[in-house]
């Protein structure tokens, strides 16, 4: 199987976790989107390591896994304590920070 | 050639010893009496006046004594330097503190503080109802101080510090009435148009400076051969400038008449009798420059006729008797002025005239201070007349001190005016006849102008006995004290005899030789000095005739005449010397300053504001991306991303 059809694969989703950060407003759908794209990044960092038959894209993808973990804590814990307060979890309502 | 020429005019300069080392308490005096006076205030006022006049006849005992000494000494030893301590030395500038006693300083330090003595007693009478007194006092021997300092100095350094001194205790005093408009603004005058002529004093002293790395005098006329003869007359027209702003000579004539608004005893010391004088001083002191150049003493013999026409011809139209009296001293300074133009002849002469003038010009300011004083502080002679019985000291006083100015025979005036219009006469060619003529007509204008005064001030009808005082009551004429009288007395003993002493066997002439150079006789003229002499008579003979039979004989009106022929209207208006400046430079100054005004409010702050309203309204409209919703910032990011990629493969693929 080529290699590219991973690579596409890896395009597609990195597209609808970028459509999907830009169009919806739910917090948790948004944070699912980042890590889509994320995702679809670490699978092209390990095809393109299976291509050039070196090991530092998969490393690389360990990396993001480590920070994604990281991001997941810190994010939800911010969403978590923007829903107590705010009653809210939508995006656009956390608007206060602005000219 | 000149070089050598130049150097052995010059006397040897010794180190000051004996008395002469005592110049320094000259300085010190006055100006301890003056920081004693403006430093103490209010507790000095009772005994100030009397520190004031202390000081000052200190000085002059000690100028006596110093004077006594040198004249024991040969010729060749009486220029002397005393050097009090290194006063400037940044690089190449090295300026004493250094006092240079020689004969020509000297005469200016008798006749400062000589004459300044007398004039600080008669003050102690005049001022004495004025509660101003101790200020007065302490200006006066500020004004003493800073003119001894600018005769006394031995290098430029100091005589800069001196002239711009006795500039502002002449500032001061025009102003000393703080509560007259007219006072506060002519002493803003007399400092301005003195600025203009300072500027051209700096000027010279820059150019000495450039040229000769030194501004000593000894030094610097040692070296003035070595200077190109364009550089020469540069200098000596740039100190010509500098003379006459601060002597009232053409064309800064102006402020002083102005300068009259101040008190009588300021008039005839700073603005008759010695600050006016210090043009002369100027000139004679820097003579072995002038010598060097023919076209320099020609521009100032040119100056000083011109000024002794205008003085002469003004000084016939005014009824205010102070203003005459400044008007004559512009013209008598101008005689001065065109006597050091005439170069080697007349140095000598100048002085002589100028310390004749000192006295009797001195005597007729204090005696028109008397008479003011006996009439409520009205200077109109309109209102005057018939005084010569209420006040005879003040009429005999003054009427010596008005034949010595008119030149009658065997007074000062006589001996000093006549020998200046002899050597002026003696010039070759135009020149004599001009400069000849021109000082003789003005000297039949002056006795014109004098005789017209005498007789609305002290003869005819007593027109005051109609008229009221500014309070309402009656004028009372009446003596000064013996502070104001015995002063008159001693100036018109000196304005009789001095002349007479001064220039009898070229006593005074012999005198300043170290300092001046041996007088040179005139060579011999188209006119024969007896003619010259009698010339001057009739001319003086007919001016006092004109002035009876226009003045004396008939009565005068109290009001000013308004309709007057257009001679007079001119002379009334100082023959529009403030309406040229006000035009020429004024006028167009203020335009231009409005001009920078504009451009500075509208070009610089414009550039500086408008570049400052740019940035701030751009990032006003820049703020606005700022809009708080997250994913309006997600697709900024997106956007980015998008866009660094293209650019990537952009180079990639298409380069």
């Amino acid at each position: 199987m080529s290699p590219s059809n991973y690579l596409l694969l890896s395009a597609l989703l990195f597209t609808i976790g970028a459509v999907g950060v830009l169009v919806r407003r739910n917090a948790i759908v948004v944070f699912m989107c980042i890590e889509l794209m994320l995702n679809a990044v670490n699978l092209s960092l390990v095809t393109f390591a299976r291509i050039h038959g070196a090991l530092d894209g998969q490393v690389m993808a360990f990396f993001v896994m480590v920070v994604a973990a990281a991001e997941v804590v810190v994010g939800l814990a911010i969403i978590m304590s923007i829903f107590r307060t705010r009653r809210t979890a939508s995006v656009d309502d956390a608007n206060l920070l602005k000219y | 050639m000149i070089d050598s020429l130049a150097a052995a005019e010059l006397p040897e300069v010794l180190p000051a010893a004996g008395t002469a080392s005592l110049a320094w308490l000259l300085l010190a005096l006055p100006a301890f009496g003056a920081l004693v006076l403006f430093v103490a205030g209010r507790r000095a006022d009772r005994w100030g006046h009397l520190l004031g006049v202390l000081t000052v006849v200190a000085a002059f005992v000690v100028g006596l004594l110093i004077f006594l000494e040198t004249t024991g000494l040969d010729a060749g030893q009486r220029t002397r330097e005393l050097s009090l301590y290194r006063w400037i030395d940044v690089g190449g500038l090295n300026v004493d503190f250094g006092l240079r006693i020689d004969p020509l300083s000297l005469t200016f330090v008798l006749l400062i503080t000589g004459v300044g003595a007398l004039i600080h007693i008669y003050s102690v009478g005049y001022m004495s109802h004025d509660p101003g007194r101790r200020r007065f006092f302490a200006q006066l021997n500020l004004f003493v101080a800073a003119m001894l300092v600018l005769v006394l100095g031995n290098n430029f350094v100091m005589l800069y510090l001196g002239w711009e001194g006795v500039g502002l205790a002449s500032y001061l005093l025009i102003g000393f009435y703080q509560d007259r408009p007219s006072a506060a603004t002519a002493a803003k005058k007399a400092f301005l148009m003195n600025r203009v002529g300072d500027v051209g004093l700096a000027l010279a002293i820059f150019l000495i400076w450039l040229n000769l790395g030194t501004l000593q005098y000894s030094q610097v006329f040692a070296n003035i051969g070595k200077v190109g003869p364009g550089t020469i007359v540069a200098i000596t027209v740039l100190l010509l400038l500098g003379a006459c702003g601060k002597s009232g000579q053409f064309p800064l004539q102006a402020w002083l008449p102005d300068a009259m608004e101040g008190p009588t005893p300021v008039s005839a010391l700073i603005h008759a009798a010695t600050m006016v004088t210090a043009g002369v001083y100027l000139i004679a002191r820097t003579h072995p420059i002038y010598d060097l150049t023919e076209t320099g003493r020609l521009i100032v013999a040119i100056i000083g006729a011109i000024t002794l026409m205008i003085g002469a011809i003004i000084g016939c139209a005014y009824d205010d008797i102070k203003k005459v009296l400044a008007y004559s001293t512009v013209s008598q300074i101008g005689y001065m002025i065109l006597a050091v133009g005439l170069g080697p002849v007349g140095y000598a002469l100048g002085i002589a005239h100028l310390l004749a003038h000192g006295f009797f010009k001195a005597g007729l300011f204090l005696g028109a201070g008397s008479v003011m004083h006996a009439m409520d502080d009205n200077v109109d002679m309109r209102r005057y007349g018939g005084l010569a019985r209420h006040m005879p000291i003040t009429f005999v006083t003054f009427g010596l001190g008005y034949l010595a100015l008119i030149g009658f025979p065997f007074l000062s005036g006589y001996f000093t005016k006549d020998a200046i219009i002899e050597a002026a006469f003696a010039r070759p060619g135009w020149e004599g006849w001009v400069f000849g003529l021109a000082a003789t007509v003005a000297a039949g204008l002056t006795a014109f102008y004098m005789t017209r005064l005498m007789f609305m001030t002290f003869f005819g009808e007593k027109r005051w006995e109609h008229l009221e005082t500014r309070d309402g009551g009656h004028y009372h004429p009446h003596e000064s004290p013996a502070s104001m009288t015995v002063p008159m007395i001693v100036l018109a003993v000196g304005s009789v005899f001095a002349g007479f002493l001064l220039t009898q066997g070229h006593v005074l002439a012999n005198w300043l030789t170290p300092s001046l150079g041996e007088l040179q006789e005139a060579p011999s003229s188209t006119l024969a000095p007896a003619a010259v002499t009698t010339l001057v008579l009739v001319s003086a003979a007919l001016g006092v005739l004109i002035a009876y039979l226009a003045v004396g004989r008939r009565p005068t009106p109290v009001e000013r005449p308004a309709h007057v022929s257009f001679p007079v209207q001119a002379a009334r208006r100082d023959l529009y010397a403030n309406a040229i400046n006000e035009a020429v430079i004024a006028t167009p100054g203020t335009w231009l300053s409005r001009f920078l005004v504009y451009l500075d409010n509208r070009g610089v702050d414009g550039l500086v504001n408008g570049t400052a309203a740019l940035l701030g309204g751009s990032s006003g409209r820049l703020r606005r991306l700022q809009t708080g919703f997250v994913r309006s910032y997600a697709l900024t990011m997106l956007g980015g991303a998008v866009l660094v990629v293209a650019a990537l493969l952009a180079v990639r693929f298409v380069a």
